[in-house]
């Protein structure tokens, strides 16, 4: 693998990377505050799920990089600017519903996503595609089945799930826009053409949505720049929260 | 107790090495498919188990307290109802 390719694998792997870890840590804020006592688990699991896969990946950059950072590392001693996470993954919790519309969202991506990974061409994505496949498709289980309950479920739900629908759509978009670093990775077999998994995400995500008696909204979904490092204003506080003890005590470890 | 919340399932694992669905507890669900999402988030994280089954509390239908007299008391005297009066061979070890 040349230089060049090397750089943007190890660019790919952080956004990917802090994308799976910024969500995991907005999934944990719901421990102890969730509407019932098993869904508090069910979303804590999901986040510990999601939260290997981060691990998984930052691992696997450090080594790409080559300059001996580790997964805590890069997790804890980067800047704003420097994490690479999709704006979608960052959005505050909001009320449940948004929660639940946030990882439907990304579920199906996950799910067309990993299964494409699942073919990489770089071994060690490869493994992790099959790995973390069975993981998502329980998540999006839960996900969609949320959706529809809430959906099809009193006024007020209906409501609040088309209110985060409508909110959060505008990131959409990001998830399947792609620059030099997946285009050059994608022309190299290493990750699928995500502009390929797009129509494929729309259409499983119209057809639930029909199901649940939702609407998608019409206008385009134009908001990105958080693959670049340019974040929505909630994950600067979001990672001082997260890397608050690190950054007191460096390199603290118990 | 507030009469608006969820109804109580009774959760049961198969383990590995098992052969019976063993109970194993309960949980609070809205409906059978959530019930088993429940119980597998809550009770299998750490491969207890290879299968789940989910039945609503309210569908079992238990002995009382108060007949455990004639329910199980004269079980007590009746010696003859265990096999206690073989001969065990030596071959066979725990029994």
């Amino acid at each position: 693998m040349d230089k060049a390719l090397q750089d943007s694998l190890f660019t790919y792997l952080l956004r990917l990377g802090d994308s799976q870890l910024v969500l995991s840590h907005r999934l944990s804020e719901w421990c102890g505050h969730a509407p019932e006592l098993e869904l508090d688990i069910a979303l804590a699991n999901i986040g510990l799920d999601i939260l290997g896969q981060a691990r998984t990946l930052l691992t696997l950059a450090g080594e790409v990089e080559g300059l001996g950072r580790d997964e805590d590392r890069l997790a804890y001693q980067r800047g704003e600017r420097e994490f690479k996470n999709l704006l979608l993954c960052e959005q505050p919790n909001g009320d449940f519903a948004q929660t639940l519309v946030r990882q439907w969202f990304m579920d199906h991506y996950h799910q067309l996503l990993f299964t494409g990974l699942s073919q990489s061409g770089c071994a060690p994505l490869a493994a992790f595609g099959v790995k973390s496949l069975k993981e998502v498709n329980y998540h999006l289980r839960f996900s969609s089945g949320w959706v529809q309950r809430l959906g099809l479920g009193t006024e007020e739900s209906a409501r609040r799930t088309q209110a985060a629908i409508d909110e959060l759509w505008r990131f959409t978009g990001e998830l399947f826009v792609s620059d030099q670093v997946e285009d050059a990775l994608a022309a190299a077999g290493i990750i699928p053409e995500l502009s390929a998994l797009a129509p494929r995400w729309a259409g499983r995500i119209a057809e639930q949505a029909g199901q649940a008696a939702l609407t998608l909204p019409e206008r385009a979904a134009y908001r990105q720049g958080g693959k670049q490092g340019l974040h929505t204003e909630h994950l600067g506080y979001l990672l001082a929260e997260m890397q608050s003890l690190q950054r007191s005590y460096p390199n603290m470890s118990w | 107790m507030k009469n608006n919340q969820w109804p109580l399932f009774e959760v049961f694992i198969r383990s590995k090495q098992g052969l019976h669905h063993r109970h194993v507890g309960s949980l609070r669900a809205a409906d059978e498919t959530m019930a088993l999402e429940n119980a597998r988030d809550a009770y299998t994280r750490r491969r207890e188990g290879v299968s789940i089954w989910v039945v609503k509390s309210a569908l079992i239908t238990a002995s009382q307290p108060e007949d455990k007299g004639a329910f199980f008391d004269p079980a007590d005297d009746k010696v003859y109802r265990h096999p206690t009066f073989y001969r065990i061979p030596d071959g066979i070890g725990h029994m």
